[in-house]
């Protein structure tokens, strides 16, 4: 008992580090399922795209030695704000590429590509650093202002490149809400995902809209991925696959096409987890520990399927006839 | 006449490939040229019992006696038998259903380690007074139950996601796929089920029921060198039972019930056919196909661990019938055979010439651009490590411009 209370902060904050990034990455399916009615299957490897922009920029900053000159702020600034340029715009060109030429087809159909989109875009990446870099496995330089820690309490130490993620993510949500909910453009979002074929009668691109939503969702996972590599550090073309259906559950969790629901999913989920992680070896005595936290979150996934299936907050999507 | 020419010229074809691979047993293409002309006596026009004599002919005959010059033709006979089995299991699934399974594997696997963990020592874990590993005789018996607990296992895991949308399903069987793995590998404890990582060996393999017979006929082969022959002929079996099962099941009324479903879930139910339960019957008869697979899997391989079951394993099995066609039992059969053909022989292939010209140092020598020395060709560039992105391209240029796939299904009309 002791131990379980004296870990609860540091466990607390590790889920809401990991809660923030479900919720980004989250945002991208459930956005795309909000106006396209699919699961964005490659969305896993926007999100890990983003972390190799991030990484990429870092290592040549380092090489060319201008890392330790430049300011800090600076860095975050150039290396964040790339790698949600390059995801959005690399998940625009998938929808254009992979996606657009099945507009109309049977939602198999598009599913099944976008399952191959994905596995391209993992061996693709393989395949660039590989020869770019010779390995796969990369590593984020480490950034020493990043690694200094706060103390808060006496048993709670927290890493500011965790407060960096909250923060920043914190930021993006509150701006993705007001775009969505304030703006024209966000109007029309939320107009073609209630009804794409009396949005276009008003006068709104439909096509192009569906390209500025994947461009935003894309955006939020590269963003994912810069924070995911920023606190994890380690990198490969394949570690977006278990975030990425951890996110989809978080979506579904919240209600899909919802996008508070999303926030709301990634952040019980990234919470569930941190616990289950901490404290499932505790209460079982060894027996079963941290290996099962994957094991969880499909469980969760199952069991709202079964009680739940509108999520937590409800879904807002047509009326779906497969 | 013009028949007849292309008919004659498909004989040609298909007498010199055998021959070639029967007369120079170790070419690699002659062996590729073989087992092309295996489809090339499918598309000929010619009477069927001709047909199926030749085909029939090229199966039980010229392939075992191509196994007794090169014996690893047989194992990839075995490999593409066993895929072909699994390919027809997802096709019901995805292809007369359209229910999109994406962790088909999971059903291989659970088959698999059911005869693993009997078939073996292993089950002494768990079970008190040193019974196991179970002997041979009862591997029919397991084969048997694998189907059950297959069916088992889908109508536990269908039960709740089929009555939802049909793309949740995707994601709930990915998901179902990788707790099933997550559970193999981390069963060690508290109590040793499945050996974890390590995996289980030595797994019994079939009787060999027939050797007093051989005896008797004055047939003297060593266990080891029949065993691969027993193999073959034991999952060619298997893969005529499961073609004549698929074939029975798709005319039948379930069947129809089942191509009605995946055109128009809401017509079909307006025309009373019990839409959860025959969807459910789908997904169970599917997973009870790769449960079965499974068995004859752990068999062969002697030993099993949790690796032979990823994403990927799924991913491949769905190319395959992606690649032939939805809904299409020649489609998932030549699609089996011809994506475990591309894995096992031509990207291992690529692979092995690469390294060689690697090794060889010669430079390859562009004009106006320069030389560029092989030697420094990057090391992590092989082919047979890039299967993803293989697959993928299949996924995605199959569903841009050729949907219903090689060897389309038979439509009474277009939909």
């Amino acid at each position: 008992m002791e131990i379980a209370l004296e870990i609860f902060p540091q466990v607390l904050v590790d889920g809401i580090v990991l809660g923030f990034m479900y919720a980004l990455i989250a945002l991208g399916y459930t956005m795309v399922y909000g106006v396209l009615e699919f699961i964005n299957f490659a969305h896993s490897e926007i999100f890990v795209l983003g972390a190799f922009v991030g990484v990429e920029i870092l290592l040549l900053l380092q090489d060319a030695g201008s890392l330790a000159l430049l300011h800090p702020a600076f860095v975050l600034f150039l290396v964040i704000g790339a790698s949600m340029a390059i995801s959005g715009l690399a998940a625009m060109a998938l929808e254009r590429v992979a996606y657009r030429p099945l507009h109309g087809a049977p939602r198999l159909v598009a599913l099944i590509s976008a399952v191959g989109a994905s596995l391209f875009l993992q061996d693709g990446l393989r395949l660039f650093e590989s020869l770019w870099r010779n390995t796969f496995y990369l590593n984020y330089p480490s950034l020493e202002f990043l690694d200094r820690t706060v103390a808060l309490t006496a048993n709670l130490v927290v890493p500011v490149k965790s407060i960096l993620v909250i923060v920043t993510a914190l930021l993006m949500l509150v701006g993705l809400n007001l775009f969505v909910n304030r703006t024209r453009v966000g109007t029309a979002i939320r107009a073609v995902a209630q009804d794409p074929d009396t949005a276009s009668l008003m006068g709104i691109a439909v096509n192009r809209v569906i390209a500025l939503t994947f461009f935003v969702g894309g955006a939020m996972g590269g963003l994912a991925g810069v924070l995911f590599g920023l606190h994890y550090s380690l990198v490969n073309p394949y570690s977006g696959f278990v975030p990425g259906i951890k996110a989809f559950t978080a979506a579904v969790l919240g209600g899909i096409g919802n996008i508070p629901g999303a926030m709301l999913g990634g952040m019980v989920l990234g919470l569930l987890e941190a616990f289950a992680a901490s404290y499932l070896s505790l209460l079982t005595d060894g027996a079963f520990g941290a290996e099962y936290k994957d094991v969880f979150a499909f469980l969760v996934l199952i069991l709202i399927l079964i009680f739940r299936p509108k999520g937590l907050l409800g879904e807002k999507v047509r009326e779906a006839q497969a | 006449m013009s028949r007849a020419l292309a008919a004659l010229g498909a004989f040609v074809y298909v007498a010199g490939s055998c021959l070639w691979a029967y007369l120079y047993p170790q070419s690699v293409l002659g062996f590729l040229c073989f087992e092309t002309s295996l489809l090339v006596l499918y598309l000929v026009p010619a009477p069927r019992a001709v047909k199926h004599f030749l085909g029939g002919a090229a199966l039980l005959v010229l392939v075992p006696l191509l196994g007794s010059a090169n014996a690893y033709y047989l194992e990839i006979g075995i490999q593409i038998g066993i895929y072909v089995a699994l390919a027809l299991g997802l096709n019901i699934v995805v292809g007369f259903c359209g229910l999109l399974n994406l962790g088909f594997v999971a059903f291989y696997a659970i088959g698999a380690y059911f005869w693993a963990v009997f078939g073996s020592p292993q089950a002494n874990e768990f079970i008190p007074g040193n019974f196991f590993p179970l002997s041979p005789n009862w591997f029919f018996l397991f084969l048997l139950l694998s189907i059950a607990l297959g069916a088992l296992t889908g109508l536990v895991l269908g039960l709740p996601v089929l009555r939802l949308r049909g793309d949740y399903l995707a994601i709930v069987t990915l998901g179902f796929a990788e707790v099933v793995r997550a559970l193999v590998n981390n069963l060690d404890k508290p109590i040793n089920l499945t050996n974890g990582p390590r995996g289980i060996s030595p797994i019994v393999k079939p009787p060999l029921f027939f050797q007093p017979w051989l005896e008797f006929f004055g047939v003297q082969v060593a266990e080891a060198e029949l065993y691969p022959f027993y193999f073959y002929f034991l999952v060619l079996l298997f893969v005529f039972a499961v073609v004549l099962v698929t074939r029975r099941l798709e005319d039948s009324r379930i069947g129809r019930a089942w191509k009605a479903i995946r055109e128009d879930e809401l017509a079909a139910s307006a025309m009373g056919i019990p839409v959860v339960r025959m969807k459910l019957l789908g997904f169970a008869a599917g997973a009870s196909f790769a449960s079965a697979v499974g068995v004859l899997f752990a068999a062969k391989q002697v030993f099993i661990n949790p690796e032979s079951f990823t994403f990927m394993e799924s991913i491949g099995v769905l190319a395959m019938v992606i690649l032939g066609g939805m809904g299409s039992v020649p489609g998932a059969i030549l699609g089996a055979a011809g994506v475990t053909i591309l894995n096992l022989q031509l990207l291992k292939g690529l692979s092995l010439w690469l390294n060689a010209l690697r090794q060889s140092g010669a430079a390859l020598t562009l004009p106006l651009i320069g030389s560029f020395p092989l030697s420094q060709l990057p090391v992590q560039f092989e082919p047979a490590k890039y299967e993803r992105m293989v697959f993928g391209l299949i996924l995605i240029l199959m569903m841009i411009f050729r949907p219903q796939g090689v060897l389309p299904p038979r439509r009474e009309r277009n939909p």
